[in-house]
């Protein structure tokens, strides 16, 4: 029997964290100011999730990794072109809101759809990746929604680390409080990870990873499904940004505890 | 130095048919019109693949930055050329772009008294003060009742550049025919007698000097039968290919400005209408032009342009800017409004007089590098789109009728169609319009004024000298208001504290203090961080080199951290200035503003980098 993995990694395209967010009132409900505009990324929590997702398939003959993401599909493409460099992988892309105020249920349902119509992937071999929170609602549930709807009952979250075994089965260590990891044994695939950080770094831009995903992302891209993702029974009775207070100043040369020292007392003057 | 260089290296090698360098509007108008003519309409190659047979062919794109939408410069443009290829553009398609509705030229009178003015202005300026009723001087400003016809910008569009760049760039990808790689930065051009076979990307994982360290990755050599070189005013591989393959006798850029913006979200109450443009002229100082375009959505353009004929020595965008936006007749829109984002960039002033050889073997320029901009009419975008789409054009026709990338070839199929075009005639009579600001403001206006009304065959004629051949020393400038020995006093000062003179001086010399509100006023720190980040990305070298220590010791003007755009040049009382790659945002102004040469190059090397300016709204 094949230990190979079947790794998928649901990710979403997000404005960049550093820009200034504004939630306003649309036709359609909550969306942030100005959001066509904004700089996208992939979200940074699936960002570790495809790195090592990838770092998976490499160590595992035979093992293969797609990527499934929705958003507004010229924001995908734009991603795209900066993503496509760092790992291999095949595209799956849907055409749909990636706002954060899009209903995590339908989302769920919009990506399970797209994860079973891949051409080849054997279900019991998946290996469900994502973040385990999102930089744009910080709800982290719609990974797990997938989970659900695609029947998977082995679900891990704030994964930092997967070691696969010589029987097939993994280990999984799981982030728990006080700064501790639980140690999971699980039997094999199918499972759902939801990731932390995990400990490899952002690969660094390769020309040639990049020309040779982009022969299979071109197509996926203009093959990208519109997904029906309806505001209709959903409401908001609140949005927020959280309070925020910038006061820059670069230092270089200033010792950790004196940082540290003004940094408190910044923190007491709130 | 133990560089990367020096060590034997293993590079590997990919295979491309057009390699590009650079994605700004140059390069958008080039790939636009090419990838229009790589497919059938079956999808099948048009323009077979030579590196990959039956493939279509392979064209690649590296640009520096971290996005393509990294542009920072509000634009209005005629868009002659972007709407010729985009017949049916609908403006409402493109964030930030609108048709322009009005435009107005300003007169800016000085309300502090602190902006230095020659006789000339003064005399002019007390005129308008004692006739403001009758001249209409309002808000310390007089609108002019006409704009040069030579100025309008009808029929255009005033653009972001940020989102236009975005928008071309989501058109390409969509067609599925080019590819554009941001985060690749190229550092140098692959040459072989004389011909051009291709470029060299960065290495990676090296240290602060170049040196290989963790991850070590070489920088892969991208070999094409056609190099299209269009990374802008102070790109790397424009500069190499002038110093290794020469440039044609007489020509050389001599002319230089910094251009600095705020996109700011106006008062709910301002009602300018979107599409309003807005150019002036005579305030903070003289020598300084500005302007504000409004953008749909309440938005605004603001900014300045700091030439290199302003003869401060400690000639700082930043500080001027903040004055700039205070100014009684623009505050008025802008008091109480939020400052989204920010930015700055080189720009090439000498325009014809700075262009390069257009192609050779295996090469051609397009874009600012290429020596496009108007200078007269101060227009650069829809004139770099359109050297793009003349090559695409020639390339076109080469490769339906496989003809090689020769000089001869480019030359008939690009250079000729250039200089048939609109662009030359504009261009030479644009050619030397900014002669008479080499001798003063007045001068340099009827200068304009002459070439412009004369369709360019009248000039005051005065050949530009470079920036630092016409610097004055601190002394020199600001004896009229300070002593030498205060100014030392100040140098010394700063030098200790790591910072630069610029605003020590300005304060000294009557210009207000800038009271920081957090929101549009803020500290140059902070608007690093303003509606974006500065990438640096870890694992590359610093592109900002000190060649000689002991000239950056010697150096009076210290002129590279006057006017470095993000404070990433700071003093030092070790002898060369800190650089701080985090701060840079490849404005590229201490390239053209060190002082100090040695074997007849400056002491400053601004080489190829990675990251930059990566921002939300230019």
């Amino acid at each position: 029997m094949s230990n190979s993995f079947q790794v998928v990694v649901c990710a979403s395209v997000v404005p960049d964290p550093l820009q200034t967010l504004e939630p306003v009132t649309g036709p359609n409900g909550p969306a942030l100011k100005n959001e066509m505009m904004l700089p996208a990324i992939l979200d940074p929590w699936a960002a570790h999730a495809l790195y090592e997702g990838a770092n998976l398939v490499k160590q595992v003959a035979g093992s293969a990794l797609w990527l499934v993401s929705m958003a507004p599909k010229a924001k995908l493409q734009q991603v795209m072109m900066t993503v496509a460099q760092k790992v291999p992988l095949q595209l799956v892309a849907l055409d749909g809101p990636s706002s954060g105020f899009a209903d995590a249920h339908q989302t769920a349902t919009a990506l399970a759809v797209a994860i079973r119509n891949i051409p080849g992937l054997d279900l019991p071999r998946l290996l469900l990746f994502g973040g385990w929170e999102s930089a744009s609602r910080s709800a982290g549930v719609t990974l797990q929604m997938v989970g659900d709807e695609l029947g998977i009952v082995d679900q891990f979250q704030g994964v930092d680390a997967i070691t696969p075994q010589d029987d097939g089965s993994f280990e999984v260590l799981e982030r728990i409080e006080g700064a501790r990891h639980q140690v999971s044994l699980c039997a094999g695939p199918p499972a759902v990870l939801g990731w932390a950080t995990g400990s490899l770094g952002e690969p660094r831009n390769n020309p040639q990873v990049g020309m040779a995903n982009m022969r299979t992302i071109m197509p996926a891209l203009q093959r990208a499904v519109a997904a029906t993702i309806s505001s209709d029974g959903l409401q908001y009775a609140n949005v927020t940004t959280p309070k925020q207070q910038r006061q820059t100043r670069i230092v270089k040369d200033v010792p950790a505890d004196e940082i540290a020292s003004e940094l408190v007392q910044w923190i007491k003057q709130e | 130095m133990s560089t990367a260089e020096q060590i034997a290296i293993e590079r590997a090698t990919v295979e491309v048919d057009i390699a590009c360098v650079g994605f700004g509007p140059a390069m958008g108008g080039f790939l636009t019109t090419l990838s229009r003519k790589l497919l059938n309409e079956d999808g099948s190659p048009a323009l077979e693949s030579k590196t990959m047979p039956g493939m279509p062919l392979q064209v690649i794109c590296y640009e520096r930055a971290d996005d393509i939408g990294f542009g920072v410069s509000g634009v209005v443009t005629r868009a002659r050329g972007i709407r010729a290829s985009f017949p049916n553009l609908d403006p409402a398609q493109i964030p930030m772009a609108t048709p322009v509705s009005g435009e107005k030229l300003v007169y800016l009178l000085d309300p502090i008294g602190a902006s230095r003015r020659s006789r000339a202005l003064r005399i002019g300026d007390r005129f308008f003060r004692t006739f403001r009723r009758l001249l209409r001087v309002e808000h310390d400003a007089l609108e002019l009742p006409f704009t040069p016809r030579f100025l309008h910008k009808k029929d255009g569009l005033v653009l972001s550049i940020g989102q236009f760049n975005q928008w071309v760039g989501a058109q390409l990808m969509s067609s599925g025919t080019v590819q554009v790689w941001p985060g690749m930065p190229v550092t140098e051009a692959l040459i072989e007698d004389e011909k051009v076979l291709g470029v060299r990307l960065l290495d990676q994982g090296v240290d602060r000097r170049g040196n290989p360290d963790a991850g070590f990755a070489p920088g892969m050599d991208i070999h094409a039968a056609l190099t299209v070189v269009g990374d802008g005013p102070v790109g790397a591989v424009s500069r190499d290919i002038d110093n290794r393959l020469g440039t044609p006798a007489g020509n050389e850029v001599r002319e230089w400005a910094i251009g600095m913006k705020f996109v700011i979200e106006l008062r709910p109450d301002v009602d300018l209408q979107p599409g309003t443009v807005i150019h002036t002229f005579g305030y903070p100082e003289p020598e300084m032009f500005g302007f504000l375009y409004i953008h749909p959505g309440h938005m605004a353009s603001v900014g300045i342009f700091v030439p290199s004929w302003f003869d401060c020595p400690t000639r700082t965008a930043y500080r001027y800017l903040q004055h700039y936006i205070q100014h009684p007749y623009l505050w008025r829109y802008l008091d109480g409004g939020r400052l989204r984002s920010w930015g700055a960039k080189s720009l090439q002033e000498s325009g014809k007089r700075g262009e390069p050889f257009l192609a050779g073997n295996g090469y051609a320029r397009i874009g600012e590098s290429s020596g496009s901009t108007n200078v007269l009419t101060g227009s650069g975008v829809d004139e770099a789109w359109t050297t793009g789409t003349l090559l695409a054009e020639g390339v076109i026709e080469l490769l339906q009728t496989q003809i090689a990338f020769t000089r001869e070839n480019l030359a008939q199929a690009y250079e000729s169609r250039r200089r048939a075009s609109w662009l030359e005639k504009e261009a030479r009579i644009a050619e030397k319009s900014r002669d008479g600001f080499q001798r003063g403001v007045v001068t340099g206006l009827i200068g304009m004024a002459l070439a412009a009304f004369s369709n360019g065959r009248l000039s005051l004629g005065s050949h530009p000298v470079k920036p630092c051949e016409r610097l004055v020393s601190p002394a020199e400038y600001y004896g009229s208001k300070l002593t030498p020995q205060k100014i030392s006093a100040i140098q010394q000062d700063c030098d200790v504290r790591g910072t630069s003179v610029h605003d020590s001086l300005m304060d000294r010399c009557g210009w207000p203090e800038i009271k920081h509100d957090g929101s549009l006023l803020v500290s140059h720190q902070d608007v690093l961080l303003m509606g974006g980040k500065v990438q640096a990305p870890a694992g590359y070298a610093d592109h900002v080199v000190f060649r000689d220590v002991e000239v950056c010791r010697r150096c009076g003007s210290k002129l590279c951290v006057e006017m470095c755009s993000g404070q990433a040049i700071t003093r030092s009382m070790e002898g060369a200035p800190n650089f701080d790659r985090e701060k840079c945002i490849f404005c590229g102004a201490c390239m053209w503003n060190c002082p100090e040469t040695v074997q007849g190059q400056a002491n400053l090397q601004f080489r190829a980098g990675a990251g930059g300016l990566h921002s939300a709204e230019n």
